[in-house]
């Protein structure tokens, strides 16, 4: 296989690391929202937690996209 | 190449170049918008709070309220002993949203797009939890690496664990602002390219350009909101951060 091709499959395939972070995002907000219908009082005091948690989690999905971008315009 | 999406990102000078000491230091559209975003804070803050009144006008109110935001951020996270870090964390936050912010302008260049800029702002503030740690707990601060109430066997595991994850907080920090400006950047100019190549085909190909024009007008407000929460999870992480430092708990 040409090297180009396979630089250009490699970032395909880790851009699928995206999608786990997409998960885990939509997991933290979905959970939080669940938790602020039953207990609304106690909702305000937790978003930034919730906030921290999506940011932690999306961050690991933008290692996916660096590395793609790696792939695509440094490597 | 108008349609280029990367084309936005790239550095340019705008006086010619300078060297010194064999570093490049011209004047590039960077630092203009390093400066401009600087010149807007300073000038913000400065129009709102010109005359102080007690029951505040429009611009009073969102300076108190930037000012308040910042301000309750730091007291919950890391308490009373963390108001020395106040204007650290109020001037990182408003850096970093007002770069984000002055990039969503058309033709504007975005700063926080670029790792040099973000992750320079991460090692600065993850050496400053090193030096505050040890400033305040002296060699004892590195027992924050060595959690306590873990079985011996696996000790050595859980701080080589500890270890790398705190090396990798600058890297993360960084990354986590830069990919997301990039990729939302890239992704309007991407939808803004498919506005104008359907367009190229006649009528049937202006109606079409309906969809991804919409999809564009949708994803600047996201971008906005992007932009807003990013800098907000910028300082609220530099808190999370520097409370490891001023109370180590393990």
């Amino acid at each position: 296989m040409d090297a180009e091709a396979a630089k250009l499959i490699g970032a395909g395939i880790a851009c699928i690391g995206m999608g786990g972070a997409g998960i885990g995002v939509g997991h933290i907000f979905g959970n939080y929202l669940a938790g602020a219908l039953r207990n609304p009082a106690a909702a305000g005091a937790q978003f930034t937690n919730a906030l921290i948690g999506a940011a932690l989690a999306e961050g690991l999905g933008i290692f996916s996209l660096v590395v793609a971008l790696l792939l695509l315009f440094v490597a | 190449m108008a349609n280029d999406p990367i084309h936005q990102f790239q550095i340019q000078d705008l006086t010619g170049s300078f060297n010194l000491g064999g570093y490049d230091i011209s004047f590039t559209n960077s630092a203009l918008f390093m400066g401009a975003t600087v010149a807007t804070i300073v000038g913000f803050l400065l129009f709102a709070s010109r005359k102080a009144e007690l029951v505040p006008g429009r611009v009073q109110s969102v300076g108190e309220m930037w000012y308040g935001m910042i301000d309750s951020m730091v007291k919950n996270v890391l308490g009373e002993d963390g108001k020395a870090f106040f204007p650290l964390v109020f001037s990182l936050f408003s850096f970093v949203l007002v770069a984000n912010m002055l990039g969503m302008f058309p033709y504007f260049f975005t700063i926080t797009s670029h790792v040099i800029v973000t992750v320079s702002l991460a090692l600065f503030v993850v050496g400053l939890v090193v030096a505050v740690g040890i400033w305040k707990h002296g060699l004892g601060w590195f027992k924050l690496f060595v959690p306590s109430g873990v079985p011996i066997a696996i000790l050595p595991f859980i701080s080589l664990i500890e270890i790398i994850s705190f090396l990798s907080r600058p890297i993360s920090l960084g990354l986590r602002l830069f990919g997301n400006m990039l990729a939302g950047h890239i992704v309007l100019k991407v939808f803004a390219g498919f506005v104008v190549s359907l367009s190229a085909y006649g009528i049937g190909g202006i109606l079409g350009a309906i969809a991804p024009m919409a999809m564009a007008v949708a994803l600047t407000a996201l971008e906005f909101l992007v932009a807003f929460l990013q800098a907000f999870v910028f300082a609220i992480l530099t808190c999370v951060y520097l409370n490891d430092a001023l109370h180590t708990h393990h």
